[in-house]
């Protein structure tokens, strides 16, 4: 075959579309969009998206791979559910929006600082610990993810929040002090462990 | 009580929209005994409530001329109006319909002056009209309906105005003891055409029909353009009657969602295109049309119709299913919120009037078939070994356009009539 010819397919081949399928949760879905946009029209956070839905299932056929994979968009979603409601063809676009961002952070690709994906991650190491989610200290570790001066002002600002909430006993400071936990936090964690070691061993490679 | 001289050789056509009609008339005329039951008191259906047909735009009152003066002159052809089959039982080439005929108080003695509508007071949402204006209690459906006889409307007997009407009238035609009437007769095969009713806007809640004066529906738009129609033919917004120079068509309003249609109504896009028309012949320079659209479907040999409405100066095409309608409170006009697909434009557009070009959906529910037929997701009927002499023509089998309703018609026409003929040959 001719150069222009390799070069065409290399243009038009849809690896990432194909990649997306067996990688993505859900990710099989993305074809079916129609491009009608009710998704992106629909999404209360919608203007604040540097690519909407209808965008990135755009750009995923063209094969848009490192544009779509470090964006901020599917970080943007805060699972309200409108586009699934709403799309004429039921595609779950959330979950598809988690799957995406699932995957980018596998490859290490988020963008840095993207406050979402922090809170996610400060999220699952707090509940890997004890195998609960220990409110106060999340709520800290979240006050002072950019410093400690900022964490410091942060807990002011809230400090009428926080002394309701242990008034009503909905958070105890004796939390700090370790905090409960499950009976087999070694066990829940080998579980973990196994489940992503299957999963990662069913991610198809593409490059 | 109303006779109905019908034989196991007799064609029952139920629906007598322009299928129906379509479909007794070739029977007919191919002679053919026929009984056509139609549940307004009026032939046409909703052809009759066009105000000009694509792609011609010329107007379907002049083809319901035609086929109502073919339906006065043949001796094959019974027509029940104001009437309905309840029940099919039997086999091919030897069925018994039982039909149900609801009174409209008005004899043959009619003659369609008038006099009771001006004596009547009560006034309801003229159906005809998809409620956009009122109708006296008495009253002739349309200016052709046929027969051309005035009806009472049953929320007016018993009270002061039936009365009114009887002594208003000087022929004798209004009769108040009329009953409801349950008739049998046999009949070898069956046409059904039972037709397509638009599906519930109110139900698409985003586009907030229930809510927005100026939020209608393209059968809506379609009386008003009519110059016989509620507005007088004039383009108008129905909050204040003010002009609607700037008309937004949104397509897909139901159709092609799993939420609402799964199917594509396949006329909804020629019928935006040919309403466009409608307001840039009213409006000239003046006129502003915008249609939003995932794509436009001009089926068939209408691509260069579509591709001249394009050419237009003051159309403009956006390429988005409106995601939402909100309302500028200040002077009611609809906001179509949303974001093209020709570069993820986010848009708020604000538009004087918005049409909702409404999907097509079966007018029988899928549970309340009087017969056993095979019907698919949508409610329409498929062609089956199941559905034995009864055959399904236009809009009762698909969203179809009139002139494909009338192929499938004649089509149906032609089943039923071989029915028909092997009985007539075994019974020699």
């Amino acid at each position: 075959m001719s150069d222009l010819n390799q070069r065409m397919i290399e243009k038009y081949r849809n690896d990432f579309l194909k990649e997306v399928e067996a990688n993505v949760e859900e990710g099989e879905w993305v074809k079916m969009c129609m491009q009608c946009g009710v998704c992106s029209g629909s999404c209360p956070l919608g203007k604040h998206w540097a690519h909407p839905p209808q965008e990135i299932f755009m750009m995923i056929r063209a094969g848009e791979r490192e544009e779509v994979l470090t964006s901020d968009s599917m970080w943007m979603c805060t699972s309200c559910y409108n586009c699934i409601v709403r799309c004429p063809r039921e595609l779950p676009i959330t979950h598809i929006m988690h799957g995406l961002a699932t995957y980018s952070k596998k490859l290490g690709l988020v963008p840095k600082g993207q406050p979402t994906a922090t809170f996610a991650e400060i999220f699952w190491n707090n509940m890997m610990k004890k195998g609960r989610v220990n409110e106060l200290k999340l709520g800290l570790s979240l006050y002072f993810k950019d410093g400690f001066g900022q964490g410091i002002k942060n807990a002011m600002a809230n400090q009428k929040l926080g002394m309701a909430m242990m008034k009503a006993k909905r958070m105890s400071p004796a939390e700090l002090f370790g905090g409960h936990g499950i009976k087999d936090v070694g066990g829940l964690q080998k579980m973990i462990k196994k489940a992503q070691e299957l999963e990662d061993a069913r991610m198809k490679k593409f490059d | 009580m109303t006779e109905v001289v019908a034989t196991n050789q007799t064609i029952l056509v139920v629906g007598g929209g322009i299928s129906g009609m379509t479909a007794a008339l070739e029977a007919a005329e191919a002679g053919a005994q026929v009984v056509l039951v139609e549940k307004r008191p009026y032939l046409g259906g909703r052809t009759s409530q066009l105000y000009k047909y694509f792609p011609k735009l010329c107007h379907p009152t002049c083809g319901l001329e035609i086929n109502q003066r073919r339906a006065k002159m043949n001796p094959n052809l019974t027509i029940l109006t104001s009437a309905e089959v309840t029940g099919l039982e039997g086999e091919p080439g030897n069925y018994t319909a039982t039909v149900k005929i609801t009174p409209t108080y008005v004899n043959d003695n009619c003659t369609a002056c008038g006099e009771c509508a001006k004596a009547v007071e009560a006034e309801f949402d003229d159906e005809y009209n998809y409620g956009l204006s009122k109708r006296k209690g008495a009253y002739l459906p349309h200016v052709m309906a046929h027969p051309m006889k005035y009806v009472l409307d049953p929320r007016i007997i018993g009270t002061d105005d039936a009365q009114k009407a009887k002594d208003a009238c000087k022929y004798d035609a209004v009769d108040l003891d009329m009953q409801e009437q349950e008739i049998n007769f046999p009949v070898g095969a069956v046409v059904w055409a039972t037709g397509w009713q638009p599906y519930d806007a109110a139900k698409i809640q985003p586009y907030g029909y229930d809510r927005f004066a100026n939020v209608i529906t393209s059968v809506e738009f379609e009386r008003m353009a009519d110059p016989k129609g509620p507005t007088g033919g004039k383009i108008v917004r129905p909050s204040d009657g003010k002009e609607a120079k700037n008309v937004a068509f949104i397509q897909c309003a139901g159709s092609r969602d799993r939420n609402h249609l799964w199917h594509c109504s396949r006329i909804c896009c020629m019928a935006s295109l040919k309403q466009t028309h409608y307001v840039v012949d009213a409006y000239g320079d003046d006129a502003q049309v915008s249609i939003y659209y995932i794509d436009i479907r001009a089926i068939d040999r209408f691509e260069d119709f579509y591709a001249n409405v394009k050419a237009m100066d003051n159309v403009k095409f956006i390429k988005s299913k409106v995601a939402s309608i909100t309302l500028n409170k200040e002077n009611g006009n609809p906001v179509l919120n949303g974001v093209d697909t020709e570069g993820y434009h986010r848009y708020a557009n604000e538009h004087d009037l918005v049409v909702l070009a409404i999907g097509m959906q079966p007018s029988v529910g899928l549970d309340e078939f009087p017969v056993e037929v095979e019907l698919n997701r949508e409610g329409f009927i498929e062609p089956s070994e199941k559905n034995g002499g009864v055959f399904p023509a236009g809009c009762a089998t698909d969203a179809l356009d009139v002139n494909r309703a009338v192929q499938s018609a004649t089509g149906a026409a032609l089943k039923a009539i071989q029915v028909i003929n092997r009985v007539a040959g075994a019974e020699g």
